[in-house]
């Protein structure tokens, strides 16, 4: 017999970096460019605790919303380090990586016939969970010339303002784009206008190397139309581990823990062991973490402009995002020069509109890659142009 | 503030090319090079070394961690007995500590022979010290902030979103 596919799932077309996997395999010698999560391990102290969570026999369930001590921690941190005031009782829940929350996001908010207006090149996993979810999605392209940023502007051009839902992630996968408080401002007043929730993915709050991170939920009118992604993947290297978090009013989390109760029951009781330890002892690994990624950016930037490349400067997460020479698309490029010169990167046309004739170079990778990755790019954009 | 910079890049890699240090604080090369040249002009960088790890080497090396206690008198310093003591190539590290002894010595030699020959013939005998007590170090697991195990690899997929 064959399986009669849901309508949700045969309209997601099938992921576009598959392909890239497979010219990957037939090279041993490939550095990747194309990674998402750091090259860090997660800090020693917070795989400690991990460990001893184990020996104690600490492998039950949690609490739904996740353990009260770790739900307090998240609170306080929220508060010390993005000025978000969320109370740990109602207005937080544990979730299993911050894509779980994102999922009980559209699953909890988004009815069949809803838009969620998508700031795009954007993280490849929101347009599937509107789709999931039964709702219809808006690309609304960011330019280059903005900087990546989102714009009223754009906002209005994409006729967002008729749409249910806005998704924003800043610091931005892939682009790097961050959004600093004057440019949220016209934003969050598009979105009160217009009476939009917004989903505000911030899990690279902490990787912005210019100036501090400014949350869209703590602008006036704001916290009580937002929900606030956040986890532990990307700033505290636990990606595996699988947690992240979502802050919002009560009524809109207790809405996504009803999901979250019948569908994952908790978050990964070893990894919240893992985060608590994390939040309460590790702030100067992320510290010495986010250096360590700063130097790399500056490097890599750096490196594309020797190379000729127009690279603009990305100032958050752990990617930049330089245009693809003339002649190529970023597809052509990404392809060949993983097949020439064993290099993986990911092209930018992935992420949605506003992606196309750019390149996805995550740093999250040493030094020493880095600089050979760049010196065969360098070596493949010479033999081409 | 590009000194600190520097220095710290130094001490993580200290063949990081002057172009390549440019590049990641996004100094001019020439500012590195000069930065350089004033932190070793001025003895805050004192050398650069290669952390071995010896358990990978077909030859010996023989490294000993000794205790010394001393006594001090009106014409004898700390300072004095160190300065005697650190004129031994042997000693590859000398340190005043607190605690039940007073100076912390690395010795290093091709044999244990002759690292207790070194203690015997040219420390113990030395009129101000009253102790020595010699620990040879069995296996090394990290030097210099640098682990020498066999690492934690790369497993991550080469693409992820």
């Amino acid at each position: 017999m064959t399986f009669e596919l849901s309508d949700r799932v045969e309209t997601v077309p099938p992921s576009g970096i598959r392909r890239f996997f497979e010219i990957a395999e037939e090279r041993d010698d490939v550095i990747s460019l194309g990674v998402g999560e750091p090259d860090f391990a997660t800090p020693w102290a917070a795989r400690d605790a991990a460990i001893t969570s184990l020996e104690q026999g600490k492998t039950s369930y949690t609490a739904n919303r996740g353990k009260r001590e770790l739900r307090e921690a998240i609170a306080d941190y929220v508060a010390d380090r993005f000025d978000l005031g969320y109370g740990a009782d109602e207005e937080i829940i544990v979730t299993a990586g911050a894509s779980e929350a994102v999922d009980l996001a559209f699953r909890a908010f988004v009815d069949p016939g809803d838009t969620v207006a998508i700031a795009q090149p954007a993280y490849i996993s929101y347009e599937p969970g509107v789709i999931f979810a039964g709702g219809d999605v808006l690309p609304v392209p960011t330019k280059e010339e903005d900087d990546f940023r989102l714009t009223a502007e754009a906002l209005e051009a994409a006729g967002a303002a008729d749409a249910d839902v806005l998704v924003l992630c800043y610091p931005n996968n892939p682009t790097g784009a961050i959004m600093p408080a004057a440019d949220l401002e016209p934003v969050a007043a598009f979105a009160r206008e217009h009476d939009l929730t917004v989903f505000s993915d911030e899990i690279y709050a902490e990787l912005t190397y210019d100036g501090e991170h400014t949350s869209i939920a703590t602008l006036p009118g704001m916290r009580e139309r937002t929900i606030v992604f956040n986890g532990f993947s990307k700033a505290h290297a636990m990606t595996g581990l699988r947690l992240g978090y979502a802050l919002g009013p009560a009524d809109a989390i207790g809405a996504m823990n009803k999901i979250h109760q019948y569908t994952m029951l908790s978050a990964p009781t070893t990894a919240q062991y893992a985060a608590l330890e994390a939040l309460e002892s590790c702030d100067d690994d992320v510290r010495e973490m986010v250096a360590q990624y700063d130097r790399r950016r500056q490097f890599v930037l750096t490196r594309f402009r020797e190379i000729g490349m127009d690279v603009f400067e990305a100032k958050g997460a752990f990617y930049c995002f330089p245009e693809v020479p003339e002649g190529f698309t970023a597809e052509e490029f990404a392809e060949e020069v993983l097949r020439e010169q064993g290099v993986a990167v990911v092209p930018g046309d992935v992420f949605g509109e506003g992606g196309a004739g750019h390149l996805r170079i995550s740093y999250a990778t040493g030094l020493e890659d880095l600089r050979r990755a760049l010196n065969r790019i360098e070596a493949f954009v010479e033999e081409h142009a | 503030m590009s000194e600190r910079e520097v220095l710290e890049l130094l001490r993580e890699n200290a063949r990081y090319s002057t172009a390549d240090i440019a590049r990641m604080t996004d100094l001019e090369e020439r500012e590195v090079e000069a930065t350089i040249e004033e932190l070793e002009a001025t003895d805050v960088v004192r050398g650069y070394q290669a952390v071995v790890d010896w358990d990978k080497l077909e030859d010996e090396r023989v490294r000993a961690e000794v205790e010394l206690n001393v006594t001090l008198d009106r014409e004898t310093s700390y300072d004095d007995i160190a300065e005697r003591l650190a004129r031994f190539p042997e000693v590859k590290a000398l340190r005043l500590i607190s605690g039940d002894y007073d100076f912390d010595m690395e010795v290093e030699g091709d044999s244990i022979r002759e690292v207790s020959q070194f203690i015997s013939e040219k420390v113990a005998p030395v009129p101000e010290i009253t102790q020595t007590v010699t620990h040879y170090v069995m296996a090394s697991y990290k030097e210099n902030g640098i682990e020498l195990g066999d690492g934690e690899g790369d497993d991550r997929l080469s693409f992820s979103p």
